[in-house]
């Protein structure tokens, strides 16, 4: 809601509308969105769709069908030259170097003190690692990147292409029909594709993962070419077009945690409940920042830790609210919504080392007033990634998988 | 009855000395789908353009004002199982609150249906 065109004041916004004096650049499909009926609004420095039809329309839409996402306010990047897997393991956690040309992992950048400097994708094409990171934290995350690796490891930041994201249980079938051969991905693999584009073809980078909890897609497209491609795949009968509104209430629902929400340069690996993102090789050689104090945490339990969290009643409890177990203060809330799958609102939390697990019984404190909330173990909707069927564990290890998912693989 | 509407998107129907309150329609589309309404109880005391009922939709949490001063009658308690009714029907089943007003002048420079609808083209 713009402040400026109706007095209703703003208490709280959890979709972080990042204000500044500077007008927010267009996107390449700013003018798409807008003949979509979309109600944009400054984000990361950019003009971007917050919703079309309505957030709760939205949301299920992509649950049930297929959603389509302009994610291209994110950082495009490849890392390349000699070693740059290694370069990039002293400052992540993750195993780079054992990381299979066409497979994804999620990581994080981690500065000298173990801190998160942000979360990514990391995959290795031949081209180099290719990485995605988050559009508020892509010019900081350059200048982090160009200061901790080597001279001779070269970083691309990819201004030309732009990124979209296809999310939900069509998703496949609709971009099979516009793309065929992508089906054959598994969740967190990547490859090129050839887009025909109407017998202009267009080489696309496409990985089988996203931000939902939902199976689909990511799609890099050369900027100049993605109102095509948008067009094409909004022509498919599974897709509409989905704003940041339900992509933060999805994200949400999957348990998944948002930089400069519930991650920071405050929190670690392990205070964010991340330590499936720490490696098994990288644990025994501990080559990473602050790996002493992560693994500690790891171990023994951070001081903090981020919990999820239902409330009772209809009430939502939102980011900075406080909880209690009666008078004592002993967590805060990084995010808080209405889960529109549940009917009711969630959230998550960073709740202090002997409250950090789930059964609990809470209470949070919205405008004076008490609520009870049940701390829950996350995520709130199960995730139904497209895994192979015989493999026991992802890459990164975060999920055992029993079989090929069609529905809930936890 | 007459309908006066406020710059902060609140309607009021005033029928004598007693009213009731609610948001416009233009400003449910603003806040999109409301999953929470908090409403004042019976004989709260409000005052004119204070902090009256909260509204909360998917994404934000908003203030409601009181477009004038008085004592609240009765909150709409149907709000709290069906909070939707305020993008259904918010300018009918989906009403605030109800009121007696304190000073009936103070709804002089409120605007009439046809100053609100050119306030909010405008905007």
């Amino acid at each position: 809601m713009a402040h400026h065109c109706t007095r209703i004041k703003l208490v709280s916004d959890t979709n972080e509308i990042v204000e500044s004096e500077a007008e927010p650049r267009a996107l390449p499909l700013d003018a798409w969105h807008r003949a979509k009926g979309a109600r944009m609004v400054p984000f990361a420095g950019y003009a971007m769709p917050i919703q079309y039809e309505g957030i709760v329309a939205e949301h299920l839409w992509t649950r049930e069908s297929a959603g389509l996402f302009d994610v291209s306010h994110m950082g495009q990047l490849i890392l390349s030259g000699d070693g740059a897997d290694a370069a990039l393991e002293a400052i992540t956690p993750s195993d780079i170097v054992g990381l299979k040309e066409g497979k994804q992992r999620y990581s994080m950048l981690l500065n000298e003190d173990g801190w998160i400097e942000d979360d990514m994708m990391v995959a290795r094409t031949p081209m180099g690692l290719y990485l995605v990171v988050n559009g508020s934290e892509k010019w900081k995350d350059i200048g982090f990147l160009r200061e901790y690796l080597p001279d001779e490891i070269t970083i691309n930041h990819l201004e030309d292409r732009a990124l979209l994201a296809l999310q939900g249980p069509k998703a496949v079938y609709a971009l099979t029909r516009v793309v065929p051969g992508v089906e054959r991905l598994f969740f967190m693999e990547a490859d090129s594709f050839l887009w025909n584009n109407a017998g202009d073809p267009q080489p696309l980078w496409i990985s089988r993962s996203g931000y939902t909890g939902e199976d689909g897609f990511e799609i890099s497209v050369a900027s100049d070419q993605v109102v095509a491609l948008a067009d094409a795949l909004a022509a498919q009968p599974e897709v509409k077009p989905i704003g940041l509104g339900a992509r933060d209430s999805l994200r949400l629902e999957a348990g998944l945690p948002l930089y400069g929400h519930d991650l920071n340069d405050t929190t670690t690996p392990a205070m964010a409940d991340l330590g499936f993102a720490v490696s098994k090789r990288r644990r025994e050689q501990r080559g990473f920042p602050a790996a002493d104090i992560i693994l500690n945490q790891l171990n023994l339990g951070p001081p903090i830790m981020r919990v999820g969290f239902i409330v009772d009643g209809r009430q939502p409890v939102r980011e900075t609210a406080e909880l209690f177990d009666g008078d004592k203060p002993v967590g805060f809330v990084t995010s808080g919504g209405h889960s529109p799958c549940l009917g009711q609102p969630i959230g998550m939390a960073f709740l202090e080392q002997n409250w950090a697990k789930t059964g609990l019984s809470l209470e949070a404190e919205v405008r004076g007033k008490r609520i009870p909330v049940q701390t829950v173990p996350m995520p709130f909707v199960p995730h139904r990634y497209h895994r192979p069927i015989s493999r026991q564990a992802t890459p990164d290890g975060s999920e055992i998988a029993f079989k090929k998912t069609k529905g809930a693989t936890k | 009855m007459t309908r006066y509407f406020t710059d902060e998107h609140e309607w009021i129907d005033v029928e004598g000395t007693t009213a009731t309150v609610g948001i416009t329609d233009y400003a449910q589309g603003q806040l999109g789908d409301i999953v929470f309404v908090e409403v004042p109880e019976a004989g709260r005391a409000v005052t004119k353009g204070g902090d009256a009922a909260v509204v909360e939709s998917v994404k934000a949490a908003s203030d409601v004002y009181a477009p004038v001063s008085g004592t609240v009658t009765e909150g709409n308690a149907a709000l709290t199982d069906d909070p939707a009714l305020v993008n259904t029907d918010p300018e009918g089943e989906g009403w605030f609150f109800k009121l007696t007003l304190a000073d009936p002048g103070e709804l002089e420079g409120l605007m009439d249906d046809a100053g609100y609808k050119a306030f909010v083209a405008g905007l």
